[in-house]
């Protein structure tokens, strides 16, 4: 999928990423969901875990505007952090970004986007971020 | 109470450019403070310091002729590492595993490498969950969070910068911190550049600063011996399985802080406590908002009350609840804030600069962790 480091706890999400799917990881258990990915369930203990392919919905719980993110000649980036239609939540970008803000509890939809070499999920808004 | 208290504190000066090694930080502090406790380095026998120190006990041992030392440990996580090494000590003295516990930690965190900003990548970054987005620095880590509670209560950028005045004006007359004798004004805060937009000005974060501080604890009956003894009525650590280090991201309410809730409620429970006796607290602020939260979970006010709180001059020298006296992490220095625990000390002596009149219990916050110390 990429040569770009990953964690092995979290393998599956990137395996998942590269088929455009964006996958949450869920106790065969007791199907809690669990973001970021562990290997063992908090709730019942359980080492046995399958995914669930997430519908990509969500809404921006919480958000900043992050200039030169990694490197000082980088544009600025609006980080999200996402809590998806399903419960958990999820940090990323926002693409195309229509306007300067804000963007709180703004409904968003998952994009792939390929990044430095990895198919990523970013996040689009929803009807060009009209507030709600 | 613990049985146990601070018997004395030590620190090296706070600059930007030390010109020495950290283990020499290391040493001059906590020379200092054995000499502060009226004790010998062969008194000491434990000591305890944060899992990001990077000094080693053995050679701080050599360094200050130390021990022999027969028990020691670490506190993990960053600045929460600060009060929760002291709850570390005083367990050690309490249980009678050792008689005298130095606290240190010492950095040269701005000449050295500069602590708040991103580590220099040769490739793209791994793929994990927050550098990979650019979240890569302290202040954008925190920043995501307290942008929930902006959200939430209608909070401002200029709503912070009362707090930031509010400590600079705090260094202004404490000889010993860096912005001595430099306040600033709400303009000048809303005029220094965005950090982290819409959160975080220049003027809402700690510094990065070279310096060293320890504090020794021992016995509560060893007190006669001690010139300036000052009680540790409480301590408190709360961790929540729902949060890491530097990414609180995954609480059900991201507009509150429940771990220092946790703290202070352990901390009002085991001193028999209530807000109402707390006369002076030292919070540790990284960013300004964390004042905000923190306030709001020791109950200091309601959920969202911070703001106002705030900005009718509560944390001044004759509000409720003067705050972050020596100018807190923003305007003294950050040491990682140990020493905001160290103001807390002088606050209970009466020895502190900007002195709050008969203070009989001061409250050091540090993240997840907490104290309260008082008169003997």
């Amino acid at each position: 999928m990429t040569d770009r480091p990953v964690a092995p706890d979290a393998r599956f999400f990137w395996a998942g990423a590269a088929e455009d799917r964006l996958l949450v990881q869920r106790c065969a258990s007791c199907s809690t969901l669990r973001h970021p990915p562990a290997p063992m369930c908090g709730r019942c203990g359980s080492l046995e875990w399958n995914t669930l392919d997430a519908s990509g919905r969500g809404r921006i719980y919480t958000w900043i505007r992050s200039l030169h993110p990694n490197r000082p000649d980088e544009e600025p980036r609006i980080v999200v952090l996402v809590e998806l239609e399903e419960g958990v939540r999820i940090v990323s970008n926002l693409v195309d970004v229509p306007h300067d803000g804000p963007f709180d509890d703004l409904p968003v939809t998952v994009e792939f986007r390929d990044d430095r070499g990895a198919r990523t999920p970013f996040f689009r808004l929803v009807d060009d971020g009209a507030q709600p | 109470m613990t049985g146990t208290i601070v018997a004395g504190i030590g620190a090296t000066e706070f600059s930007k450019d030390s010109g020495r090694s950290e283990m020499q930080l290391a040493a001059e502090a906590s020379r200092a403070a054995i000499v502060d406790a009226g004790l010998a380095p062969g008194d000491v026998d434990g000591m305890v310091t944060f899992t990001m120190d990077g000094n080693d006990e053995q050679e701080l041992m050599r360094n200050v002729g130390i021990g022999p030392v027969t028990w020691w440990s670490r506190a993990p996580g960053g600045g929460t590492g600060a009060c929760a090494s002291v709850q570390q000590a005083v367990a050690a003295v309490a249980s009678g595993l050792a008689n005298a516990v130095l606290v240190y930690r010492a950095f040269n965190e701005r000449s050295g490498y500069r602590f708040g900003q991103p580590h220099a990548n040769a490739g793209p970054p791994p793929l994990d969950w927050y550098r990979n987005f650019g979240v890569d620095t302290p202040a954008k880590m925190y920043a995501l969070w307290f942008r929930r509670y902006m959200h939430a209560f209608g909070a401002t950028n200029e709503d912070f910068g009362r707090y930031a005045v509010s400590a600079r004006r705090y260094a202004a007359t404490n000889p010993n911190a860096w912005f001595y004798e430099r306040p600033i004004t709400l303009d000048d805060h809303q005029a220094s550049r965005w950090i982290v937009e819409p959160v975080l000005r220049l003027y809402d974060c700690c510094q990065e600063s070279d310096g060293g501080v320890a504090l020794v604890v021992t016995r509560a009956d060893r007190a006669a011996d001690v010139e300036a003894p000052v009680a540790i009525r409480a301590v408190a650590d709360a961790r929540h399985a729902d949060a890491s280090i530097t990414a609180n991201y995954y609480y059900d309410d991201l507009a509150t802080y429940p771990e220092a809730a946790r703290c202070a409620q352990l901390l009002f429970a085991r001193s028999g406590l209530t807000t109402a006796d707390i006369d002076v607290a030292q919070i540790y602020e990284n960013f300004s908002p964390l004042v905000f939260l923190v306030l709001e979970a020791f109950g200091f006010c309601g959920p969202g009350e911070a703001v106002p709180f705030v900005a009718e001059g509560n944390l001044d020298l004759d509000g409720a609840l003067p705050t972050n006296t020596h100018g807190g992490l923003l305007g003294e220095a950050y040491i990682h804030g140990i020493n905001s625990i160290q103001e807390g000390v002088r606050q209970v002596r009466g020895t502190a600069v900007n002195q709050v009149p008969d203070v009989e219990h001061a409250l050091v916050s540090s993240l997840n962790s907490g104290l309260v110390l008082g008169r003997l």
